[in-house]
């Protein structure tokens, strides 16, 4: 393999990986991981420039490409965020350095990972670097090693293998599937072959794999009956690591379930996979609807509020179609960057205050304005309402909807405005009203933050042209 | 695929089956690890032939590494892990054992029926091997699902990824990129788990998962 921009995805996070388990002192160490999450960052963007050669493991087109700077970007604003973030676990000492040395390692293990599930070309290869992102991320949830914590790690675990464990056995019955047609070996688990050749695949097996797959992918994407793991590990695991989690690792779990559903939607005998996933959905959105007013920690409350959205991208992609998918996919990226620009605020407000319980949290814009009302207009985006990024999107989905299935919009609509007063409720105790603890000035870098928040509020007023041909194209190829 | 081949083949899956449902009642610590290296050693006997009966040299490596890493080592180990924990007495179950059984066959069942009816297309030794080792799965998970301790749980974990191996190695012509990959996540998962069962013990004085339970984030 030539070194190219393609590989540059992966080598930079492994290597700086493995410099920064053995490097010591915190702030070079942070310093380093910000510069390679930025390179990593750069790197992919190169790929709208010059298209990478695809091989038979890995593979760039219009589909990944979208993931892929999404994620580096993100992985890079975290990355930034996390070296402020760090640097107060460590004065408090709640982190000691030999933990921060791991936890940077980690980091980069997980950016690894979740480049290398983005740009495979392999089923197999696929599964293995899932398998590798979910297992640094169970390392980092059990890193404070509370008695919660290691609660959290533990049930992330034991339901992410048995989630993993069941998508390897669906992709394993894609082989199966893929074998009398393609041939025996590495072929028949390559995604550009499998999609030249679908449509005389065994439509019997393709559905079975297809079910075992939505399990186990859907476990990693937090879907309603499967997702007990999620609040947990974000409430308990560092702040950068729930941003990552919400942000991105959902969405590569979602990205493989993608793949399936278009080698499916080639094969005509096989069953539509849209039903189900917009049931999931469905079930997702409204159920972590409710469960948002009961929430008594602030990090598990916007846990609960990424399991809605995943279920609503999910209803989306399900449904289909060049404008479901286009809405699905705006979706998505502003999900992203809204829920990690409120977990970034959520970090600092839980340093300065001591806690993460809502009940002590009072008058945040009293006491730290731009926290605060940073955390405001993430609410407010995040709740769907305009003029932001995300009133956008869901007002796109459910109006493509509307016009196929009245009802099914009519109950995601419900489920979106149930999740609103939710949110409002809880807001308005944090943000106004009495304040409430410590009122130390925050040592916080509000660049991550307000960056995301200034994209999804521009979002909401004005997409680049070049953008939304981007994800009309890959909307097409999604089918 | 003739005779013999055939079922030889067919009676060390059939075994594996069974040894999951021996796993099933286990109440013993100790002897549920003994039960689990002779899971593996049934595995690895059934790698094996696959790989002779399908000429696929590069089977024997999967056969291997699940003699030496699974029936050997990682019993052993678990072995010393509780030796030095001091929890060796017995683990109760959360249902009965009548109910689990009953329900294990169930499972059995349902795999039968799923995988035979869709795999029709498939050479016998595969459609087999395919419903044999989803009944493995999903013994595995009803493993997991009734115990409570967490190193019943593993046990219960890494036999559910033994049924996984038997998948792999029952589609023919599988790159040896998936099974490395599997062996490679449960040397991974060990070294999770232990350092789990040490920091859970050292939190908690037990490795009951109950006693998690009471730590949920809710209830501070």
């Amino acid at each position: 393999m030539t070194i190219d921009a393609l590989s540059g995805v992966l080598l930079i996070p492994a290597v700086s990986a493995i410099l920064l388990a053995v490097l010591p002192g915190y702030k070079l160490t942070a310093r380093l991981n910000v510069l390679a999450a930025f390179a990593t960052f750069l790197t992919s963007v190169s790929f709208f420039f010059v298209q990478p050669n695809s091989g038979p493991y890995l593979l760039v087109d219009d589909l990944n490409k979208v993931f892929i700077v999404l994620t580096t970007f993100v992985g890079f604003t975290t990355a930034l965020f996390s070296a402020s973030y760090i640097g107060h676990e460590i004065e408090i000492g709640r982190l000691t350095p030999r933990f921060v040395r791991f936890y940077h390692a980690m980091y980069q293990v997980l950016m690894f990972g979740m480049n290398l599930a983005l740009v495979a070309n392999n089923i197999g290869l696929m599964w293995v670097a899932i398998e590798l992102a979910t297992l640094s991320t169970v390392l980092m949830v059990g890193i404070y090693r509370t008695h919660e914590a290691l609660e959290a790690a533990w049930k992330y675990f034991i339901l992410g293998s048995v989630g993993i464990g069941l998508a390897l056995f669906g992709t394993i019955l894609v082989y199966m599937a893929a074998q009398p047609v393609v041939g025996e070996g590495l072929d028949a688990m390559v995604w550009t072959v499998l999609m030249t050749r679908a449509d005389r695949f065994d439509a019997a097996l393709l559905n079975v794999a297809f079910v075992f797959l939505l399990l186990g992918y859907g476990t990693k994407v937090g879907l309603a009956p499967l997702h007990a793991w999620l609040p947990d590990a974000h409430a308990e695991g560092p702040t950068p690591i729930s941003a990552v989690l919400s942000g991105l690792l959902l969405n590569v779990a979602l990205y493989a379930l993608l793949r399936f559903k278009m080698l499916l939607a080639l094969n005509p005998g096989a069953l539509a996979p849209g039903p189900l996933m917009v049931t999931m959905g469905l079930i997702s959105c409204l159920f972590a609807a409710f469960m948002l007013y009961r929430r008594r920690d602030i990090k598990r409350m916007f846990a609960y509020s990424s399991i809605e959205h995943m279920g609503i991208i999910v209803f989306a992609f399900g449904m289909g179609g060049p404008l479901a998918n286009f809405a699905g996919l705006l979706h998505m990226t502003m999900h992203s960057l809204t829920k990690s620009a409120i977990f970034f605020a959520v970090g600092h407000i839980a340093q300065v205050k001591g806690t993460q319980k809502i009940a002590e949290l009072g008058g945040l814009t009293v006491t730290h304005p731009a926290l605060g009302w940073g955390l405001v207009v993430g609410v407010v985006a995040i709740a769907g309402l305009p003029p932001l990024g995300i009133f956008m999107s869901e007002f796109l989905v459910v109006t493509s909807t509307f016009a196929r299935e009245p009802w099914l919009a009519t109950l995601l609509g419900v489920g979106i405005l149930i999740a609103l007063g939710g949110l409002f409720w809880r807001l308005s105790g944090i943000a106004f009203g009495e304040p409430r603890g410590p009122a130390t000035p925050a040592k916080a870098s509000y660049v991550p933050m307000f960056a995301h928040l200034a994209i999804v509020a521009m979002a909401g007023i004005y997409l680049p042209p070049a953008l939304v041909a981007g994800f009309e194209n890959v909307a097409r190829l999604l089918g | 695929m003739h005779g013999l081949t055939f079922d030889i083949a067919h009676m060390l899956a059939g075994s594996l089956v069974l040894v999951s449902f021996m796993l099933l009642y286990q109440d013993r610590l100790y002897a549920l690890l003994n039960i689990f290296a002779l899971h593996a050693l049934i595995l690895a006997a059934s790698v094996g032939w696959q790989a002779h009966a399908q000429d696929a040299p590069h089977l024997y490596v999967t056969a291997a590494i699940a003699l030496i890493f699974k029936a050997i080592i990682i019993p052993s180990a678990l072995h010393r892990i509780i030796k030095r924990l001091g929890i060796h007495r017995q683990i109760e179950n959360v249902v009965g054992v009548g109910p689990t059984m009953l329900l294990g066959i169930g499972l059995v069942a349902l795999s039968m029926v799923v995988m035979l009816r869709v795999t029709a297309g498939a050479d016998a030794l595969a459609r087999e091997d395919l419903a044999f080792a989803l009944a493995v799965v999903l013994l595995g998970l009803l493993m997991m699902v009734t115990r409570r301790n967490a190193v019943s749980q593993v046990i219960g974990f890494m036999s559910l990824e033994n049924g996984l191996v038997l998948a792999a190695t029952g589609a023919r012509g599988m790159p040896l990129v998936v099974e490395i990959s599997v062996a490679f996540s449960v040397l991974i998962a060990f070294i999770v788990i232990g350092i789990f069962l040490f920091r859970i013990r050292e939190r908690f004085d037990t490795v009951d998962v109950q006693a998690l339970d009471k730590f949920r984030g809710e209830r501070r």
